[in-house]
């Protein structure tokens, strides 16, 4: 009988251990991806620090009790270490700058400034870099994102869906494999390219056609993104019109319709989860999108949605989510609130993409189950 | 009426067959331009983009060192940069990815774990890229202490781009038949070696063409490394190729075109179109490898 050596056997064992090590990597990285990308922005939710700013300082010398010297301290002391930019009660404490007796009577003015999460998602303001009152109100970039997915989602499902349908069911197998393989590669432009896109020649095309100001709007990052989006949506889509039976398609055309009666009377409703789960991810990849609407979409923080008629201006600029990130980070110490700020907006954005995907796997199990 | 008559009624087309007819041309026509109106668009943009570039396009382009505040001059240090962060990427996400897919394809039951599994893939390819970016400056540039560095960004993109691995390295083996491996537990061999013996070297080309999608996946993103290791500027000698280490700073081809797109006035129109046809000529041309090996497996295939 022949018998493997006990070092082999050992390594093997060693192996497969590797081996389901890294089957759960991508569980591991998704939950480290959530934790350190918390970790970074906790500081602003958790943390008791308040700053003290201008504004607080200017109501702090109206509190009887308080004089004057010590508010104008206050002032000097904080202009001295203008670069920590975090003059918090805590330092004061420590420093004697404030005894525990006043510290009470200003509390109710620093508490005031403390991180709301409800208003950071409702209020329009994004002042992130203001010295004397900074404010971070997101509800204006979820607009920005907002508008630009809606409107590329507009441009990018009919002709998604639409292109889907040709290549599945409509051409001959030869033009079938070269228009696959063409999207393909319209899938691999990297995003850097399509904003480069956006910003020379779409920018130019904006301006000329629509006589715009400025080319680099909502419609352009949506044009852009429309593009970009479409090859998910045709792969997707054209991968659930394959998986409906054949047998489905054998007894229509038994019946006599034609391929689009075909089509319309049974593809569709048989594929229809699996085309709803095409445009969820789609919309997945244009919320998440960075470089392009980055320079595409004009960087200023708007709300280009309103009551007037037509509801979404898009020939205005806006600043989305991602963007921001992007723009801003590099110019923001560790630490300080404008740091942290753009981490919680990195998870606002994680949450989002989170539930966009398990919406659409959820949907794909659905037809799976059937 | 006389038969003659009938006869020729029977094989005209009624009115409710002409109109199907029509709709039938009707849905084929508006789905071929739809079709097209996706793909004239491409075309029209990368000519106009080789046209554009085309006075700064040359062989020394892509080995000369950025001249005059990179307003002039070539792309070497920026071009070397990508090579190294899709490299060692590469080396890092490989393995993991195609072990993590053999675990999924070979040794994973139906059970909890294997749908969580497979719902993080999932999530894990949908997580924005600006968000794995704030990632990895926490976990590799700051928590890790790396700083910005080529090995914190290189670690990014692995992250990144581990999904992809993943994704067709479990394509390529579930291609391989069941009856491979049927046959060869029933001769006593073991799991592993299986494995290592008969499902790998059938399933090889299809892995590789997942890595090499990797690769120009890598290549392209811009996000994830401009936080952890891409920088504007690095100066680095023209001669070298291994001009940075693991914890240098680094360019890369993506962010150079951000960076000189964006942030730097008045470069010459053509250079920049140049940068952008030189970075999608890199990630078309990969992709274009991973079809073409793709097209001929499927022809070659030996079962």
């Amino acid at each position: 009988m022949l018998h493997r050596s006990k070092g082999k056997a050992l390594r093997e064992a060693l192996i497969e251990w590797l081996i389901r090590i890294c089957g759960i990597s991508a569980v591991i990285f998704v939950f480290a991806i959530f934790f350190f990308v918390f970790w970074e922005g906790k500081g602003l939710i958790f943390n008791n620090k308040v700053n003290i700013n201008t504004a607080s300082i200017e109501a702090i010398t109206k509190v009887e009790g308080i004089d004057e010297s010590l508010a104008s301290k206050i002032v000097s002391t904080r202009s001295e270490i203008k670069l920590e930019k975090r003059l918090t009660t805590e330092w004061l404490l420590k420093e004697e700058l404030l005894d525990e007796d006043t510290f009470v009577l200003i509390e109710p003015f620093i508490k005031a400034k403390e991180f709301s999460f409800w208003k950071f998602l409702t209020t329009q303001e994004w002042y992130p870099a203001s010295e004397s009152n900074p404010r971070y109100g997101v509800f204006a970039l979820i607009a920005g994102t907002f508008s630009v997915t809606l409107l590329s989602m507009l441009i990018s499902v009919p002709f998604g869906l639409g292109s889907a349908l040709f290549i599945s069911e409509f051409c001959s197998p030869k033009l079938k494999e070269t228009l696959k393989i063409i999207i393909e590669l319209l899938a691999a432009i990297p995003s850097v390219v399509w904003g480069f896109i956006g910003l020379t020649i779409m920018n130019q095309l904006i301006m000329s056609i629509f006589g715009a100001q400025i080319g680099i709007n909502v419609l352009n990052g949506a044009i852009i993104l429309a593009l970009m989006s479409v090859p998910i949506i045709v792969s997707i889509g054209e991968d659930a019109l394959q998986a409906v039976p054949d047998s489905y398609r054998e007894a229509a055309i038994g019946l006599g319709v034609t391929r689009w009666q075909m089509v319309y009377k049974v593809l569709i409703p048989a594929a229809k989860n699996g085309l709803l789960a095409a445009v969820l991810l789609g919309i997945g990849r244009a919320i998440g999108e960075t470089m392009a609407v980055l320079m595409a979409t004009g960087h200023a923080v708007n709300n280009p949605f309103d009551g007037d008629f037509p509801f979404l201006h898009a020939l205005e600029s806006v600043k989305t989510l991602t963007a921001t990130i992007a723009a801003e980070l590099g110019e923001t110490a560790r630490g300080s609130d404008h740091y942290q700020v753009l981490f919680i907006v990195g998870i606002l954005l994680f949450s989002i993409t989170f539930l966009v995907n398990l919406t659409a796997d959820l949907v794909v199990k659905g037809i799976k189950n059937k | 009426m006389s038969e003659n008559e009938i006869n020729s009624k029977r094989f005209t087309k009624t009115s409710l067959v002409l109109k199907k007819e029509f709709n039938e041309k009707l849905a084929k026509g508006i789905f071929f331009s739809m079709t097209l109106a996706m793909i004239v668009p491409l075309l029209l943009i990368v000519s106009f983009l080789i046209y554009k570039a085309w006075p700064s396009l040359s062989f020394s382009f892509i080995f000369d060192m950025p001249k005059n505040g990179m307003k002039e001059g070539g792309i070497w240090p920026a071009f070397l940069g990508t090579l190294y962060l899709v490299i060692i990427s590469l080396i890092i996400a490989a393995p993991v990815g195609v072990m993590a897919a053999i675990y999924l394809n070979e040794y994973a039951k139906d059970n909890w774990l294997t749908r969580t599994i497979n719902l993080a893939v999932i999530n894990l390819a949908g997580v924005p890229s600006i968000v794995h970016a704030l990632f990895g400056l926490g976990a590799f540039v700051l928590f890790a202490g790396m700083g910005t560095s080529v090995i914190a960004a290189s670690l990014t993109l692995a992250v990144m781009t581990l999904p992809v691995i993943i994704a067709s390295t479990k394509e390529a083996l579930s291609a391989v038949p069941m009856t491979f491996r049927q046959a060869s537990w029933n001769m006593g061999v073991s799991r592993w070696q299986t494995i290592q013996r008969i499902v790998l070297p059938n399933s090889i080309s299809g892995i590789l063409t997942g890595i090499i999608l990797q690769v120009s996946r890598a290549a392209g993103e811009t996000a994830p490394i401009m936080f952890t290791g891409a920088v504007v500027f690095v100066p680095i000698a023209g001669d070298e190729v291994l001009a940075y280490g693991l914890m240098d700073k680094c360019m890369a081809l993506a962010m150079h075109l951000y960076t000189i797109s964006t942030q730097i006035p008045n470069v010459p129109e053509s250079l920049q179109f140049a940068i952008a046809v030189a970075l999608l000529g890199v990630v078309l041309l990969v992709n274009a490898l991973s079809i073409g090996l793709r097209v001929y497996l499927r022809t070659h295939r030996k079962w």
